[in-house]
């Protein structure tokens, strides 16, 4: 049924349709509504069977989400920001631990400088994190992907971040369909844990292993990464002959067909893109969209044939690897190896900075003709930061 | 379930990985002395009868004390009990009441009427006992139950020696000792009484193998005490025969007793029962320097009997007795002071000690004695092949106890000549100190006070003064023992092992080291409460 | 609650057990089909309190849970020697996460069992005391005032042991660690308001909390089953010597966690929501110099000089605990 709801709503409702046991949460903002319309839920007994656990950090929240999973109980958690970084230890340790929680990141800038707006900085930082990370594009597929994360998480005993960019999707209100709990229970399976704690049958999790072992418990877990690109496919596939939209798999392509510079980018801004795209090409322009939902796994061999026969990418990134650059310019570089694809990098939209319509059109246009830098970054006060750095520079 | 590789592991996998190769000392269970066994003249092995007793196999625990001493009633009545002395628990809290528990023992056997087993076979050896006091009744004892065939002579008319014609009935009731030897009797021992043996040889021409000479020391040592015609003055031995004997001896109103030993005690404690109104311990030197056992002045002391320390009898008269007082010297010897007393008397009682009546031996000419003793060897014979001789004809402590303990070694060394072998003693094992024990896990627990007769109804006759324990006090007197050096399963090396190293082989069995994965911590042999584990270097 | 110690005569009162006892009477650990939580051929030291105290409290938990336990280990000594692959000395349902997130995890598993319907199941968290006091505090703190369903069990050895012996926030004053080393004018570490967890414990008014040693495996035995009784958050502090650490022999483990009680260094007590409701007496009570001279890390206190200084300070300490937890006396 499709309702005009605020985002962190509609994720709220439809992490409640997955039926999970365990939620717990430290609020940080952009997350906060989400876990404040779970809590409730839970409170109100719309959610039955549920523990909700109000944790004093975000390194206890994943921490109790571990131990929730081990013990064979559907697990969800949201976090953000700082809180994604506070509980980097935990993030590691879950999907060392193969345990399939589910979490929400409303993305959001790292500070210092303090910031609370939208951009990539967050999951990004946990890309090596072994968590398959998905981003959504709007609302409608932020709350398709949570059911999918589910399941892809079960299959696999792999956790899964679904990454919705902050306030842009979670505080936007949008007609979303949010399915009910019967049909998503119908889509999802019952957990059936790969390991689990139980006293009848009992095991030892978490073992320490040493030089001559933890290789090989790595490459599994980058195998078992890889193998899930496949399930992610199957399980967007299923998803849509469900409940009959696509929403989910590795990649779109929007409007690719022929097309000289495709733009590749991940999240919310791809709605903007497309409408760039859709002007562009009613003015003449080559030039398509490919927008990523799966970051890890990266889907090298479905990038790569998404883009042939283009003559350049364009990466627009709402991260930045200080010192280098793009961040998914290097997975983009590896899928294009072999070819005669250039790559360009657009770092755009860091702490909530706008992008604008007039803003990519100028850069794209100059792309086109391979007249911008391999990075760029949009909207650069120049002035600023050349004086800036001359002063820095005097003074070192 | 499928698990992860690696990560996830199976319980209890460990067992694979032996930790016993990091040792470089294991502990090992040992068997220690306890101090109670060790100072036991009569070598009962007091821990493991109380650890026998402590779950209540009462009979069990008889069986057991008497393998070494059949007269668990009687000790429990008259041995001095250097046992106690010896326990380690006066240190914690106070000795444990082995005597009590042994008297408990033995008049339940009465009781209960158990029997000793005859021998399961004859020897065809024969070996000839004189003298029915301690020693020879345990001789006599010990070597019916290794099959000989024994006969014991005493030229009295009744068996006991010394414990009848020198311990009055107030400490040891004639039924108890009748008791005692007529198991020895049931057993088979052949007892001929009122036969004085005159002559040790024709006994062997008998066609005895063996003879054992167990006559005592029964005549009175006599100071010189100038003394008038009219000054009465007996021997506490003969005294105390007569009692014995129903002969009433006429020994007045105030009745001074000379000397310091147990002898001197019980004649002085029997006079006040035969109607003496006063009855004065005189002795040379100090309370602490007397020979008699401490409980014995105790009572004796509670008993109305006056003490003179630091006294000598100077002259005897008719109804006085002229004392001087002595001091200690230097080294601790009485000296004369020339500081002179009078002391009312009818009658002196001379209890300066005893001698052997070799005169009893006849034509033994050729049996060694020296200074008024007979020697031995370490098997206990003397310097004649096939006469061996112990208790208080010997040089050693003149003490029942004693003698017990000689009756026994003779027997096994009897034994071993008669089989022209040798008895070879299981070699001394260190004796446990208190400092050896982990007694924090012991609680403190003052051991139970056996009841005894008011001093004042005491006097009166000579019913026994000391009452026995019952059962419940019994048994918590047992189960105080600290089971010094000996394992009394008390789970604590089980429960300590930081390995699981132990393993628990059930009620009786003790424990055993698992080798595969002790370490070699130590901790059990720390936390022994009874230091019966030690450890054992490897390297 | 006060535990009335088994007057058995004069044995087996506090022994693990006695043959003249029933089983009621004797301590879990006698009984030779004790759950064994933790079996052998883990790679603790010789003489490791820890992995006495484990088993103790473990075996103690099943016993009161009918073997229905999940517990929760903190990374440290205990899961380091416990698991290290391919073996695992565990007979328990066992999750190993992190350093500092033990309690956190034990609540995620105490969460996830109330959401099943299976509060059959009982829940331990366990870690030592750097997991505890400092790493893991935060984390112990939000179960406490969240007041979860787990029994949270710290095993004091009071330093990093399992990285070499550094300073934690139970190292007491004047011990000597690798990163407080007995040098300078205040050798070993510093005096200060030291971490006493379970007062902080108390502190939050959770259903119980209760100190104990290896040195009275009855006490901890009972302590374990009581903890058991209550549902909510408690919390259960045992002090385990560590002979590495500490530089004392592998066999006086148990002697000197029974000294640290007997000076009055380490009181023994239990408190219901939030206050102190019995105590263990000192049965024999010793100075604590005979606690302080079987460990090296307080070598320095003695020689080349004696500090009277110091050890008076640290008597004081052990007096102040006497008369706060009335550790004297009936």
């Amino acid at each position: 049924m499709l309702r005009q709801v605020e985002g962190s709503k509609a994720i709220a409702d439809v992490v409640a349709a997955c039926k999970p046991q365990v939620i717990c949460a430290y609020p940080i903002s952009p997350q906060t509504h989400i876990v404040e319309g779970l809590s409730q839920l839970v409170k109100n007994g719309t959610l039955t069977g549920c523990e909700f656990i109000n944790v004093e950090s975000e390194f206890s929240a994943m921490s109790v989400a571990i131990g929730s999973s081990a013990t064979g109980a559907r697990t969800y958690t949201a976090t953000a920001s700082q809180g994604l970084l506070y509980m980097v230890e935990a993030v590691y340790n879950a999907s060392g631990l193969g345990l399939p929680i589910v979490m929400t990141v409303a993305n959001r800038a790292i500070g210092a400088p303090i910031n609370i707006w939208n951009d990539h900085s967050d999951s990004m930082s946990q890309r090596d994190s072994g968590w398959i990370q998905l981003y959504a594009e709007n609302n409608q597929e932020a709350t398709d992907l949570h059911i999918q994360a589910f399941r892809i998480a079960e299959e696999m005993s792999l956790p899964v971040m679904v990454c919705m960019d902050g306030f842009i999707l979670t505080h936007a209100y949008e007609q979303v369909d949010i399915p009910e709990e019967p049909e998503v229970s119908k889509f999802l399976k019952p957990f059936v844990p790969r390991q689990v704690l139980d006293p009848a049958e009992p095991v030892s999790i978490g073992a320490m292993v040493g030089p001559e072992t933890f290789l090989e418990v790595k490459y599994l877990a980058h195998q078992r990464m890889i193998d899930s690109l496949e399930t992610i496919q199957e399980v967007g596939v299923e998803f849509e002959s469900q409940f009959g939209r696509d929403s989910g798999g590795l990649l779109k392509s929007y409007k690719c067909d022929g097309a000289e510079t495709i733009i590749i980018a991940l999240g919310s801004i791809i709605g903007t893109l497309k409408d760039l795209v859709d002007e562009m090409q009613v003015q003449g322009h080559s030039i398509g969209l490919v927008g990523l939902t799966s970051f890890r796994p990266f889907p090298f061999d479905q990038l790569r044939q998404a883009v042939t026969g283009a003559k350049r990418v364009v990466v627009l990134e709402k991260a930045l690897s200080t010192g280098v650059g793009g961040i998914v310019t290097a997975d983009v570089r590896t899928s294009l190896r072999g070819t005669q694809i250039k790559d360009f990098t657009l770092i755009a939209g860091l702490g909530g900075r706008s992008i604008t319509m007039k803003s990519l059109k100028e850069y794209v246009l100059r792309a086109m003709n391979d007249s911008v830098a391999e990075l760029t970054f949009l909207d650069l006060d120049v002035n600023i930061v050349e004086s800036e750095l001359a002063k820095e520079r005097a003074l070192r | 379930m499928e698990k992860p590789y690696a990560i996830t592991l199976n319980v209890g996998s460990s067992l694979a990985n032996h930790t016993g190769t990091w040792r470089v000392e294991h502990p090992e269970y040992v068997h220690r002395m306890p101090p109670c066994n060790n100072a036991c003249p009569a070598g009962e092995n007091i821990q493991n009868w109380l650890y026998i007793a402590e779950d209540g196999s009462y009979e069990a625990a008889w069986r057991e004390l008497i393998k070494e001493n059949p007269f668990p009633a009687i000790m429990g009545r008259v041995c001095y009990h250097p046992c106690q002395v010896a326990c380690n628990r006066a240190e914690l809290d106070e000795a444990v009441g082995i005597n009590s528990v042994e008297r408990f023992l033995g008049d339940h056997a009465i009781e209960k009427g158990w029997k000793i087993d005859p021998p399961d076979h004859e020897t065809g050896f024969s070996v000839l006992v004189i003298g029915a006091g301690p020693a020879g009744l345990s001789a006599a004892y010990h070597l019916r139950r290794m099959g000989h065939t024994v006969v014991v002579r005493d030229a009295t008319h009744a068996p006991g020696g010394m414990m009848r014609y020198g311990i009055p009935q107030y400490r040891l009731p004639r039924n108890i000792l009748d008791a005692e030897v007529n198991r020895i009797k049931e057993m088979g021992v052949k007892f001929e009484f009122d036969t004085r043996v005159d002559d040790v040889h024709d006994a062997l021409n008998e066609g005895f193998n063996a003879v054992f000479l167990a006559i005592g020391a029964q005549l009175s040592k006599r100071a010189y005490i100038p003394a008038s015609e009219s000054a009465r003055i007996l021997d506490a031995i003969k005294v105390l025969h007569d009692v014995e004997d129903g002969n009433q001896p006429l020994l007045g109103r105030k009745v001074v007793v000379y000397g310091g030993g147990n002898t001197a005690m019980d004649v002085a404690r029997s006079a006040k029962r035969l109607g003496a109104e006063e009855a004065i311990i005189v002795y040379r030197r100090t309370r602490d320097k007397a020979p008699a056992n401490d409980m014995e002045i105790e009572e004796a002391l509670e008993e109305g009997i006056l003490m003179k320390w630091l006294s000598t009898v100077k002259h005897a008269e008719g109804g006085s007795l002229q004392i001087e007082k002595m001091e200690l010297d230097e080294s601790g010897f009485p000296q004369p002071t020339g500081e002179i007393e009078y002391l009312e008397a009818d009658s002196l009682i001379l209890a300066l000690g005893q001698e052997v009546d070799f005169s009893l031996l006849g034509n033994s000419a050729d049996i060694d004695t020296k200074d008024g003793v007979m020697p031995v060897d370490h098997t206990m014979m003397t310097t004649h092949p096939g006469i061996f001789a112990g208790g208080d004809m010997i040089p050693a402590d003149r003490t029942v106890t004693t003698s017990i303990g000689h009756g026994k070694k003779a027997a096994r060394n009897i034994d071993a000549w008669l089989r022209m072998t040798t008895y070879e003693k299981e070699s001394d094992k260190p004796v446990v100190a208190f400092e050896d024990l982990n007694t924090w896990y012991y609680t403190d627990a003052p051991h139970a006070v056996r009841e005894r007769l008011e001093a004042s109804r005491r006097v009166q006759d000579f019913s026994e003064v000391v009452k026995g324990l019952d059962e419940s006090t019994a048994l918590y007197e047992a189960r105080r023992c600290m089971s010094c050096g000996n394992c009394f399963e008390c789970d604590n090396c089980f429960g300590v092992c930081p390995d699981n190293a132990i393993i628990k082989l059930g009620p009786g069995k003790g424990f055993e080291i698992n080798m595969d994965y002790c370490k070699g911590c130590g901790i059990c042999v720390s936390e022994c409460p009874a230091s019966a584990i030690t450890m054992i270097s490897e390297v | 609650m006060t535990t009335t110690p088994v007057k058995f005569y004069q044995v087996g009162s506090f022994a693990v057990g006695n043959r003249l006892l029933t089983e009621e009477e004797r301590s879990g650990q006698s009984n030779p089909d004790r759950a064994n939580a933790l079996t052998s051929g883990h790679r603790a030291c010789q003489g490791c309190g820890e992995a006495l105290g484990a088993r103790y409290a473990l075996d103690a938990a099943m016993r009161a849970a009918n073997d229905q336990i999940i517990a929760v280990n903190a990374t440290g000594c205990l899961e380091v020697f416990s698991t290290p692959y391919p073996e695992s000395s565990w007979r328990i349902a066992w999750l190993h996460s992190l350093f500092g997130n033990a309690p956190a995890v034990a609540t995620g598993v105490a969460a996830a069992l109330k959401a099943q319907g299976r509060t059959d199941i009982r829940v331990v968290g366990q870690g030592g005391d750097g997991a505890t006091v400092d790493i893991g505090f935060g984390a112990l703190s939000g179960m406490f005032e969240r007041n979860d369903d787990v029994l949270y069990i710290c095993y004091d050895n009071e330093a990093y042991m399992n990285t070499g012996v550094q300073r934690s926030g139970a190292t007491p004053p004047a011990a000597r660690t690798a990163t407080t080393q007995a040098v300078g004018e205040e050798p070993g570490n510093t005096f200060g308001q030291g971490k006493f967890l379970p007062r902080i414990a108390m502190a939050h008014e959770i259903p119980y909390v209760a100190t104990a040693t290896i040195a009275d495996l009855r006490d901890l035995e009972a302590k374990v089953t009581r903890a058991m009784e209550f549902r909510g958050a408690r919390y259960l502090h045992v002090l385990v010597p560590c002979p590495l650490g500490w530089g004392s022999a592998s066999c006086d483990t148990i002697k000197i966690a029974r000294l640290a009680t007997q000076s009055g260094l380490f009181p023994v007590f239990e408190a219901v929501n939030g206050e102190v409701v019995a105590s263990t007496k000192i049965r024999h009570k010793v100075d604590v110099e005979e606690y302080l001279k079987l460990q090296s890390r307080y070598a320095h206190l003695f020689s080349p000089t004696r500090r009277e200084d110091v050890i008076s300070h640290l008597r004081r300490m052990a007096d102040k605990n006497i008369a706060r937890y009335e550790l004297m006396g009936e």
